[in-house]
């Protein structure tokens, strides 16, 4: 390592009490951060679980549809339509609606209830016990294994209930990769048996799932189900869209926004305070290593390499901290919606390179101020 | 001749306010010399050592270090000049209380981009010159005052330097310390390719000097000893 920046982490480490609250300040300002904006993708994550979890590569809907839980029922015919548009392999019926639940015990439980096109089943589940077949047996639904499935009582399979005053049979258990926001249980069954036995619209397609034969025909599809008066979206498309009405439709994404900069902040104080404070302790040293011929841009490299490796180690502890606090709540708590994605990371980081320069800042404006010739006159 | 001054100039603020702290000022130092600038506090003594060392930039006049102009240099030409040309003893010594007192000593080589461990192999050498050989490894603060001074005195050395100055080397010592380090400095430090300005108003250590300047309302009001 060049000299210099040596000088300056010996300079920096040898001051215990002031080193170890830089990090502290900023280690703690990152776990804040990456915490809310974990928990942040982990819930936009969760509100887009049906996307994720059936899978299909291209879904039509109503032009005001903005997330997954919302649809507007569409009419028969744009199934239709859609099946002849150029491009489209093929193009399936997708029902998404809430069911209410009567267990045994005579309590009543509200469940999201999603039909599968009969003829192909597009978008199933991955079963972890049972037969995919038995889905067509009478009054058949499969249940889907995740936090909110013991609300249902854990039924295995065979196990009878009532939803919507019609007879439901657990025909198999399902997993599926991300659980639901809202912690309502998830059943699937076919599309036929989910618009009879729950009361709905005159109009009854949620969603149109299509496959495009190649990605070249997804712009053509796009256009043709506009012409229609629909809107056709990619599962990415889908999820931008259901993150942006998070984000910005709802409070939640002010509200976090809110809380990262209070986190932001307050690291940003208590390193810059800190760091200031260390730059003081050891101005009239700065000023000595000036006279005897150290150039600004020299004391510059020592500051920000100083800064630097207070921002970077804080930044590393704050990671670790916040992803085993994450990884551990996901262990205790089912629920817990929160990830920690490479978005956040580099949120943090840039967070943390603009404390640690502008704490470096304020200290090299006091170092560059500083005359040599005070140094002669005490 | 190492330097020489040439009616050099420097005045704080500006009309009507404007405070001369040393005016028309003109001496040379030889090779081999120990000269002592002295005189009562505010005379000029300390502004005329910053203007010598590159520190402060004159008004009026010229400062010519070993054949260079050094006025006419850039700030990083200033800065080279004053880490290859001059080392530097502090009335405070300015010693950096978390460093050992080895690598206090090479900071100079440091700045220098010598690398590490070879700074720090000189820096001991330079320690056993100044009778510090075994407090390498210690804290400047555990070291008496006099002790604090030859590190300085071993930092201001250890690159070398044909010019050093020395800013009111006693005043943190008492009289014995002071004559002591200055008996040493004269002694072991001083050699003809080298020449010691020293600033100071310790009559009692006046004895080491080779010749004195005396400054007073920063003019020069005498010089004692050979001149230049």
């Amino acid at each position: 390592m060049n000299g210099l920046l040596r000088l300056a982490l010996k300079l920096l480490l040898s001051d215990r009490g002031k080193f170890v609250t830089l990090v502290i300040g900023i280690t703690f300002s990152v776990f804040l951060m990456m915490l809310m904006t974990s928990m942040f993708f982990g819930i936009i994550e969760h509100s887009a679980a049906n996307i994720i979890n059936v899978g299909a590569k291209m879904w039509v809907m109503d032009p005001d549809v903005q997330t997954p839980q919302n649809s507007i029922p569409m009419p028969d015919y744009v199934l239709d339509a859609v099946r002849s548009i150029p491009g489209v392999d093929y193009a399936v019926p997708l029902y998404v609606g809430a069911g209410l639940v009567r267990l045994h015990n005579g309590t009543y439980q509200a469940a999201t209830v999603i039909g599968l096109d009969d003829a192909t089943l597009f978008g199933r589940p991955n079963l972890v016990s049972g037969n995919m077949l038995d889905i067509y047996k009478n009054d058949a639904f499969i249940a889907v294994q995740d936090p909110s499935y013991a609300k249902l009582g854990s039924p295995k399979i065979g196990a009878t209930f009532e939803i919507n005053d019609h007879r439901g049979i657990i025909a198999g258990i399902a997993r599926v990769s991300v659980g639901s926001l809202f912690g309502l249980p998830t059943l699937y069954t076919t599309y036929n048996r989910a618009t009879q036995d729950l009361p709905s619209t005159r109009y009854l397609t949620s969603f149109i799932l299509v496959r495009q034969k190649s990605d070249k025909d997804i712009p053509v599809i796009e256009a043709q189900v506009k012409k229609l008066g629909y809107l056709a979206l990619t599962d990415k498309e889908f999820i931008a869209r259901n993150d942006s009405f998070y984000e910005f439709q709802t409070a939640l994404g002010t509200n976090i926004l809110i809380m990262t900069l209070i986190s932001f902040i307050v690291g940003l104080s208590i390193a810059g305070e800190t760091f200031y404070m260390f730059v003081l302790d050891n101005l009239e040293r700065f000023g000595a290593l000036k006279a005897i011929g150290a150039k600004s841009r020299e004391l510059i490299q020592m500051i920000l390499f100083q800064s630097m490796v207070v921002g970077f180690l804080g930044f590393g502890l704050g990671v670790l901290l916040s992803s085993a606090l994450v990884a551990f709540g996901k262990l205790r708590i089912p629920n817990y919606a929160a990830v920690i994605t490479y978005q956040n990371l580099f949120m943090a980081f840039v967070m943390v390179l603009i404390i640690t320069v502008i704490s470096a800042y304020i200290g090299i404006r006091k170092v560059i101020r500083i005359d040599p010739f005070d140094v002669f006159r005490g | 001749m190492i330097v020489s001054v040439q009616e050099v100039t420097k005045w704080f603020g500006e009309e009507p306010a404007r405070t001369y702290a040393i005016r028309d000022v003109s001496f040379g130092v030889n090779y081999g010399e120990m000269l002592y600038i002295v005189g009562p506090s505010g005379s000029g003594k300390t502004t005329l050592l910053s203007v010598i060392s590159g520190i402060l930039r004159p008004n009026a006049g010229s400062v010519t270090v070993e054949g260079k102009d050094i006025w006419t240099l850039g700030t990083d030409a200033l800065a080279d000049f004053r880490l290859h040309g001059v080392g530097f003893v502090f009335q405070d010594y300015h010693l950096f209380p978390r460093l050992t007192t080895v690598e206090n000593v090479a900071v100079p080589l440091i700045l220098r981009r010598a690398p590490w461990e070879e700074s720090l192999q000189k820096a001991r050498k330079f320690l056993e010159i100044v009778g510090l050989a075994g407090k390498g490894e210690l804290p400047p603060q555990k070291l008496s005052g006099g002790e604090q001074q030859r590190v300085a005195i071993a930092r201001a050395i250890v690159a070398e330097p044909d010019l050093l100055i020395f800013d009111e080397p006693t005043a943190s010592l008492d009289g014995d310390t002071g004559k002591k380090i200055l008996a040493f400095v004269k002694n072991n430090i001083l050699n003809e390719r080298r020449a010691i300005i020293v600033v100071t108003h310790d009559d009692r250590i006046y004895e080491y000097a080779s010749r004195i300047i005396h400054m007073e309302d920063g003019r020069i009001t005498d010089h004692t000893g050979v001149g230049p």
